[in-house]
């Protein structure tokens, strides 16, 4: 049983059409990075992922549980899809937090009004989790109090409070400057060590090559290439991946 | 005639109160009605709002205090001319919070939509949880200035005889043997203190709600 299993999406704004037939599976503990030029679809496709877009096209399971699925050439998506969304996390370029909220209580509301779960077992993980990520001392401040690293890294751990099967990163450190990427880097990685599932949208080519156990290449609304890192950062033998590149290397 | 005035002033600050009681929920509900996907319900709410911001108050307080009698021939029981006004501020204020609250709500980032939705919030949880708190806090300054506007405007009430103060002050003035233009002067400080008060409260209000950002 795959993760996530998408298959065949489609999805246009208006006359532009931004993803042609886009398939990916994600199997438990898989990490899997997604590179590509602006406006090639990465984005798209993981807001198609996430139920932030509907597909026009094209079929969705998670855990196996269909979400989406095609009806003859029309698209149906499941009536249930509180439980589906229990199945991911997302973590924005903009962190999205809520202003209004403390840390903690970003952190524990979705998991105490929306899952029902104990406020005391929820709370505790919340701490801990802030703990593990070097933000113990924050769960009372508020978003505006922190830095852009520290606003990344606590939206990270308010996804992982609602205890996803598999976080999607949507280019988690483009809205950083270089020296608060690396911190939320190191989290990312730290959770690569923990067999989290995960599928990141990135720009950060170095560290895509570091932690992926898979790179999927998109250009123009189509998976170009994909395989090993090595395979694509090192042997890639398609020649629009190698122009991608080597604008990269340094 | 401080005296009088003062006592004239409960009326003056009834209006006021039961006014923003009235209308600053009202005004949420008038918004509903115009994001309603039922098109009917939105019609009708956006040609009720520019109806109550393209006519004067005093008319429609007029035309609200009349209406009953002439057009339906029936005679509202208790104190109507007081309940007229209190209806007519209260309809009119609410199209202006309307207002005041759609910009609040559309100026709040569509990522805090987003990041509830993933997090699997419904969508009466993200309003009432993630989007209205904010609100309140961006559209206070502009509801500062409608507030400070209502305790002028209560003076319109004058228009079908309601005794507030600004009625008494008038027949104040033209009693015999009256102060003259002093009834007006000192109804004046009376407003210009009020909303001293009025303009503290919601400063406080305002440095309450300033806990983030």
């Amino acid at each position: 049983m795959h993760i996530l299993d998408i298959q065949n999406v489609r999805k246009s704004f208006g006359d532009n059409e931004v993803l042609k037939d886009i398939s990916l599976t994600v199997d438990k503990g898989e990490v899997v990075s997604v590179i590509g030029p602006s406006g090639s679809g990465k984005s798209t496709f993981l807001r198609c992922a996430t139920l932030l877009e509907t597909m026009d096209s094209g079929t969705l399971q998670y855990m196996g549980e269909t979400v989406a699925s095609m009806e003859g050439d029309k698209i149906v998506y499941t009536k249930d899809l509180k439980k589906v969304r229990g199945y991911f996390g997302l973590v924005f370029q903009n962190f999205n937090l809520f202003p209004h909220y403390s840390v903690l209580k970003n952190i524990t509301d979705a998991p105490i009004s929306v899952q029902k779960r104990d406020p005391k077992e929820v709370k505790e993980t919340a701490l801990q989790l802030l703990g593990s990520m070097g933000l113990a001392d924050k769960a009372g401040a508020y978003p505006c109090q922190l830095s852009g690293g520290q606003k990344q890294r606590v939206s990270i751990v308010r996804a992982l409070a609602m205890k996803p099967e598999i976080l999607f990163f949507d280019e988690p450190t483009s809205a950083l400057d270089p020296e608060l990427t690396g911190e939320v880097l190191k989290v990312i990685k730290q959770l690569t060590e923990q067999q989290m599932t995960m599928v990141i949208v990135t720009h950060e080519m170095a560290f895509a090559h570091a932690i992926s156990d898979r790179v999927i290449f998109m250009d123009k609304g189509v998976i170009v290439e994909q395989g090993t890192p090595q395979e694509l950062f090192e042997g890639t033998k398609q020649e629009r991946t190698r122009q991608f590149l080597q604008n990269y290397q340094r | 005639m401080v005296g009088e005035l003062a006592y004239a002033f409960i009326n003056t600050f009834l209006i006021f109160i039961l006014t923003l009681l009235g209308a600053l929920p009202l005004g949420l509900a008038v918004y509903f009605g115009k994001k309603s996907r039922f098109r009917p319900l939105k019609w009708f709410t956006e040609v009720y709002i520019s109806i109550m911001r393209g006519t004067p108050l005093m008319l429609q307080v007029m035309v609200i205090y009349f209406a009953p009698a002439l057009v339906f021939n029936f005679t509202v029981p208790g104190n109507w001319r007081f309940s007229a006004v209190i209806v007519a501020f209260i309809i009119n204020y609410a199209a202006y919070f309307a207002e005041i609250y759609r910009g609040g709500i559309e100026s709040i980032d569509n990522g805090q939509y987003e990041a509830a939705h993933v997090l699997g919030y419904g969508k009466a949880q993200t309003f009432v949880k993630i989007i209205l708190p904010q609100m309140v806090k961006r559209v206070v300054p502009a509801v500062t200035n409608e507030v400070i506007t209502l305790v002028k405007d209560t003076s319109l009430a004058s228009a079908i005889g309601t005794v507030e103060m600004f009625t008494k002050a008038k027949q104040i003035a033209v009693s015999p043997r009256s102060p003259g233009m002093l009834t007006f002067l000192v109804a004046g400080v009376f407003y210009f203190v009020f909303n001293a008060v009025v303009a503290f409260v919601m400063k406080r209000i305002e440095k309450a709600l300033s806990y983030y950002d």
